[in-house]
């Protein structure tokens, strides 16, 4: 660590670094159902197994859960946020994790739950499992815009499934934060103070468990044909070798990572991650934070800790 | 606001295809006069039946109506039409947009072929309101068409999109449907006659075909969002599915002699 420069916020050293992001296709999905519990369960599920991109085709989380008044049909609602590649491959997961998750879902619909530029064919695809049953039906919503929906027979009576949905211009995946801790606890406790802090931002999900991910990578590895590899600079058990970028009182180091349908939402997530890990960081042994990059040639997004440490933007 | 005052009752049908706020706009009071709304060799000019005051603006008033006006707002595509009074036949036919009131009664085939726009017909409207004309194959094709009074018979046949709000309907409501909504207070006999998809929701109805079978009281979304459709233009009619009597309308599945992919909501 000798050769940081360190930044200080709320008394905890905050490296000078940035988190290096990139442009991806994202959508969001609003599902309901008859209960709040029934429509959390159908989005839990889709996002399931949808932590990185690479290895799972897509990242997917809970944006928020929304009340009968937020909902296309008056039923309580949770917004999905989900983020691919690029469009076409998004439409592959959208397809898939909607019809395995949400169409078997008892008593969910889904509904497109934002603008965009790019149409993604949903209820269009899935209606073939209504094997020529499923009827469309063009109804105006609230502000007179006519939209289509499918309506495809399930033994519980129709799932209701919006014709298509749109991925928006703009979408950044992979901010981060890096929370490096004394003990394992408490550095848990740190992250999570930022998960929850960077999550209510809207328009924000963070994908990993819990929204904190441990096993931190770099791009390749030593094995030939390695994609990506373990994070060796900041893994404890390899303190002291070179090319190490932890202090000896560092014992464990926590990442949460950002995804957002803007840039301006990944930049406000982890504005708002920072401040209330830092703020909690002194009581719980946070020793620093950082954030994770490739050298600034991989990812278009630049997002420097040192433009953070402003409470506002 | 441009206002066309019946002065005596035309002495043959009119023709006003050319007659809407747009097309007016464009005419000077002479040349609006001397526009040919006859429909025999005589010849007959707006002048002639009616005093045509103009100022330019997108709301023409035709203050006086008469059953002999046909085809008032036909092809029309932005702007409002007023009529106090009746109007005769194809009222609205084919009609994209903007708006068209009759406070009394429209003679046979209002909205045929209309793909936008509202019309509203305070009084009551002839048979096949909404329908396809004849050799035509859709009738109501995306437009809105709200009667207020009693329609005749073979409402929205064969209609494609679009919405009839109606407060009592005659036989065959909703024959050869393609598909689209009409909801009703009451349709007579037969409702839904032939058609294919479509949705059709009613208080109250005559005799059923034995092609449309009961698929029993579901509480689907779709309702949900049919009614919150519906509630702008009739809340009695959204309250039809909203707040039925028994708590879920009952669903009936026609018309089964052809793809049979229509339904029937009964309130009652």
């Amino acid at each position: 660590m000798a050769e940081m420069t360190h930044l200080t916020l709320n008394g905890i050293p905050v490296e000078d670094t940035f988190a290096e992001a990139f442009d991806v296709a994202g959508t969001a999905l609003i599902v309901t159902n008859d209960t709040a519990r029934w429509a959390m369960i159908a989005a839990t599920v889709m996002t399931g197994f949808a932590t990185s991109v690479i290895g799972c085709g897509a990242e997917a989380g809970i944006d928020a859960e929304l009340s009968p008044e937020e909902t296309p049909d008056g039923r309580p609602g949770v917004r999905i946020l989900l983020f691919g590649f690029e469009p076409n491959g998004l439409k592959d997961q959208l397809i898939k994790r909607v019809g395995q998750c949400i169409l078997t879902c008892p008593g969910t619909a889904a509904y497109a739950g934002v603008d965009g530029p790019t149409k993604i064919k949903l209820g269009g695809a899935i209606r073939y499992f209504g094997d020529g049953f499923a009827v469309a039906k063009r109804l105006p919503d609230e502000t007179g815009k006519l939209r289509r929906y499918w309506r495809i027979p399930v033994m519980d009576g129709e799932f209701l499934c919006e014709d298509f949905v749109r991925a928006v211009d703009g979408a950044v995946g992979g901010g981060n934060l890096l929370f490096l801790g004394r003990k394992h606890a408490d550095t848990l406790k740190v992250a999570e103070i930022a998960v929850e802090a960077a999550a209510a931002v809207p328009g924000a999900i963070l994908p990993f468990p819990g929204g904190i991910v441990r096993s931190g990578s770099k791009v390749g590895g030593r094995t030939k044909g390695m994609m990506a590899s373990t994070n060796d600079a900041y893994c404890p058990t390899l303190k002291g070798r070179a090319g190490s970028r932890l202090p000896p009182e560092c014992n464990v180091v926590l990442e949460i990572v950002i995804d957002a349908l803007t840039s301006q939402g990944v930049s406000d997530s982890m504005r708002a991650a920072l401040h209330a890990a830092t703020e909690v960081g002194a009581a719980h042994g946070l020793v620093a934070v950082t954030a994770g990059n490739y050298g600034g040639n991989l990812g278009r997004h630049h997002y420097h800790l040192r433009d953070l440490l402003a409470k506002e933007a | 606001m441009p206002v066309l005052t019946l002065r005596e009752a035309p002495p043959e049908r009119l023709d006003f295809l050319a007659v809407n706020p747009l097309a007016l706009s464009g005419l000077s009071q002479g040349d609006a006069e001397r526009l040919v709304v006859g429909t025999t060799r005589r010849g007959l000019v707006l002048g002639d039946c009616f005093t045509v005051a103009l100022d330019g603006s997108d709301t023409l008033t035709i203050a006086g109506g008469h059953e002999r006006l046909d085809r008032v707002g036909a092809a029309m595509s932005e702007g409002a039409i007023r009529v106090e009074g009746d109007v005769g036949q194809r009222l609205g036919a084919g009609m994209a947009g903007g708006s068209l009131t009759v406070t009394g009664n429209a003679g046979p085939f209002a909205g045929s072929g209309a793909t936008g726009g509202t019309i509203v017909i305070e009084g009551d409207a002839g048979d096949h309101a909404g329908g396809a004309v004849h050799a035509a194959k859709v009738g109501l094709d995306g437009a809105t068409l709200v009667i207020r009074g009693s329609a005749g018979d073979y409402l929205g046949d064969s209609m494609r999109r679009g919405l009839i709000v109606v407060e009592r309907a005659g036989a065959f409501a909703g024959a050869r449907m393609i598909a689209g909504t009409i909801a009703a207070g009451t349709v007579g006999d037969h409702p839904g006659y032939g058609m294919r998809r479509g949705t059709l929701v009613v208080g109250g109805h005559g005799s059923l075909m034995p092609t449309f079978v009961e698929t029993g009281a579901l509480d689907l979304v779709y309702l949900r969002l049919l009614a919150k459709s519906l509630r702008p233009v009739s809340a009695r009619h959204a309250d039809l599915l909203a707040n039925a009597p028994n708590g879920v309308p009952k669903r009936y599945s026609g018309d089964l002699a052809t793809i049979g992919k229509g339904e029937l909501w009964v309130a009652a």
